[in-house]
């Protein structure tokens, strides 16, 4: 099969774009100045510079630079991303227990986001001087122009504060209990402001997008061919039209899967969301490279993975993206 | 004589422009006896096109409306049906085919799937029964393995396929009437003549009446058998087609005939220069004024021409010709 062939082609890229990015954030990582030594002094509350050497030669650090980034990727390889000693615990471990975190937040916020922005855009493209369109172009103005963390501070203030809707921080509340579907009512309500505003940018982007493809392919050939045939005005927009303007709104959901995860970065520093996010700045401000490198490490694994959604969605969306591979 | 299929009555269709409305289809009658074939003429711009998609009720959405005039089919005014009556119709009764095979089809469905929906739409067939419907008229129309290329995708197919499956398409429910706008103009001529053999033999098997639209002198000759020269939304001339070859009674379709080299030589045996239409058809602005809209193009123009729209004069054979001069052309 030429299309498992192909598939097969893109996983052994993107293993060896992910090997790319370990080298690059490695060398980053070991150009900037204080290393793991510097944090276990720091911890111990001091250390003299023997006492610093005696461990950095424990740790390999005084080994060669690229000897220890062959040991380094070696270890990742083996699923192995190092000790965090600020948080005294394996990295993988560490990450492991955050990502669950921010995994929901992101696929939750991007997947209501493409889904409520393609119906918002094909709404409106429907009769471009409705209301429903006057409301995307002033949501898309809102969404590109208001930071995440304003929107985020200004939903807490409105719907935590003055009206108690929602909890104001946090994933799940400890004094529940119950069955799964407490927790899972539970979890959504936390859910519910985080999402709204990461999916807020993402929201703005894909409606204005879809809205435009939709408009060109509504005045498509192939779509008055199935106004010809004698086709319901839902059969026309729904089947013919909608699929053919799904294409460019998944690729730029596809490329937006990095901003997703920069914008949690915010979103959960805004809601103390026990994400990735709050790790990574948690582990910047204490400078725990072994963290920051596995966290940068997961997350372009995440974007990689994403980027490979993307491209079976486009296949199962066009034709024609599958027969070229 | 029986009352025939289609009845164009002072037909006007009216389109919104940034300038004002302007009648792109201007006073135009015209009748179509079941099974016959008609053929539509004149440069783009004359509002040919406008013509078919007003018989579909497909203007463009709030640009385009029948200002006045009826469009009778079998007995029912089209122009003022309502739009689940028109579905009804539209790819039922009366089907239509487009210029651009390469576009007209959805890219991301199978021809197959793109050929049962009107099925499916229409005659309530079951899914496989539709498919299977589908394979045969892939078949009628003459498309090689049938069976294995109902499940392929548009871009794996050539310019002719496409306009085979169109063709498929159209006449899927059997229609009395097929509508074929420039059908061949985007395909090479090999092919062309390939489609308008397949369409003759649809037609007689179907027995659909056939308007054709196209700018093609040549064309018009062997697929239809009345033909109606546009000029600026306006009725130039009408009568049969050998007849208006012979003798043409306007100066415009003289023009146009007179651009085909074929033609002349095959039917007078002597080969003349070819000539052009000098100069172009008038911008919508123009359209719906009291005076011949040609006059700018014309050689035989006079004071008159500019001063009244020239009136359908009848001459012996069902020919017309809406031409002051149309006794010394």
């Amino acid at each position: 099969m030429a299309s498992l062939q192909s598939l097969m082609m893109r996983i052994l890229y993107a293993a060896i774009l992910l090997i790319a990015v370990l080298v690059l954030n490695f060398s980053m990582m070991h150009m900037a100045p204080g290393d793991v030594a510097d944090t276990i002094s720091q911890s111990m509350g001091g250390a003299d510079q023997e006492l610093l050497d005696q461990i950095r030669a424990d740790y390999g650090l005084d080994q060669p630079f690229l000897v220890q980034m062959g040991r380094y990727i070696g270890n990742v390889l083996q699923f192995d991303l190092g000790y965090s000693f600020f948080y005294n615990k394996p990295v993988t471990e560490l990450i492991l227990q955050r990502l669950p975190a921010t995994l929901l937040l992101v696929f939750v916020a991007q997947i209501l986001a493409l889904f409520i922005g393609v119906i918002l855009g094909v709404i409106s493209a429907r009769k471009p001087n409705g209301i429903a369109s006057h409301f995307v172009t002033i949501l898309a103005l809102f969404g590109y122009s208001a930071p995440v963390f304003w929107t985020g501070i200004l939903l807490l203030i409105g719907f935590s504060l003055k009206i108690q809707l929602f909890p104001v921080a946090g994933m799940r509340d400890v004094t529940i209990e119950g069955g799964f579907w407490v927790h899972f009512i539970d979890v959504a309500r936390h859910m519910v402001l985080p999402v709204i505003t990461l999916g807020s940018i993402f929201l703005a982007l894909y409606s204005r997008l879809s809205r435009a493809t939709m408009m060109e392919v509504l005045g498509s050939d192939y779509v008055r061919t199935a106004k010809a045939k004698g086709l319901t005005e839902r059969q026309v927009v729904y089947k013919h039209a909608l699929k053919n303007s799904l294409s460019p709104v998944i690729t730029l959901a596809g490329l937006q899967f990095s901003a997703v995860i920069s914008g949690a970065v915010l979103v959960e520093a805004v809601f103390s969301w026990p994400g990735l996010g709050t790790l990574a700045f948690q582990s910047i401000i204490a400078r725990d490279t072994p963290t920051i490198l596995g966290i940068l490490f997961f997350s372009a694994l995440v974007v990689i993975v994403g980027n490979l959604l993307t491209d079976l969605a486009l296949r199962l969306v066009d034709p024609r993206v599958r027969s070229k591979g | 004589m029986t009352a025939p299929l289609l009845k164009v009555e002072n037909l006007r269709i009216e389109l919104t422009t940034r300038d004002g409305v302007a009648p792109v289809i201007d006073d135009l009658s015209f009748e179509l006896g079941a099974g016959e074939s008609i053929s539509f003429v004149g440069e783009s711009g004359c509002g040919k096109s406008m013509t078919a998609l007003g018989i579909m009720g497909l203007l463009p959405e709030k640009v385009g409306r029948v200002a006045s005039g009826s469009i009778n089919f079998a007995g029912e005014e089209l122009s003022t049906a309502t739009e689940k009556r028109m579905r009804e119709i539209r790819g039922n009764d009366i089907s239509m085919i487009f210029q651009e095979p390469m576009t007209s089809l959805n890219p991301v469905y199978t021809v197959g799937e793109q050929i049962a929906e009107v099925l499916r739409a229409h005659q309530n067939l079951s899914k496989a029964a539709a498919w299977a419907s589908a394979i045969e008229l892939l078949d009628a129309v003459r498309i090689p393995n049938a069976q294995r290329r109902v499940s392929d995708y548009p871009f794996q197919m050539s310019g002719g396929q496409r306009q085979r499956v169109m063709i498929a398409i159209a006449l899927a429910c059997k229609p009395k009437i097929l509508i074929a706008d420039e059908p061949t103009t985007a395909l090479d001529v090999t092919i062309q003549a390939q489609i308008f053999d397949l369409l003759n033999d649809m037609k007689r098997q179907t027995g659909a009446a056939i308007i054709m639209i196209t700018h093609d002198m040549g064309a018009v000759a062997e697929m239809a058998e009345r033909m109606i020269v546009m000029y600026a939304g306006r009725n130039a001339e009408q009568g049969p087609v050998e007849q208006i070859i012979e003798r043409p009674r306007h100066p415009y379709s003289k023009g146009l005939i007179a651009c085909v080299p074929h033609i002349m030589a095959t039917l007078t045996e002597e080969r003349r220069e070819l000539t052009e239409v000098a100069g172009i058809v008038p911008s919508l602005r123009e359209f719906g004024k009291n005076r011949c809209l040609f006059a700018s193009r014309c050689n035989m123009v006079t004071q008159k021409c500019l001063d009244k729209r020239p009136p359908e004069v009848a001459f012996e054979g069902q020919q017309m010709s809406a031409c002051w001069h149309a006794e010394a052309v």
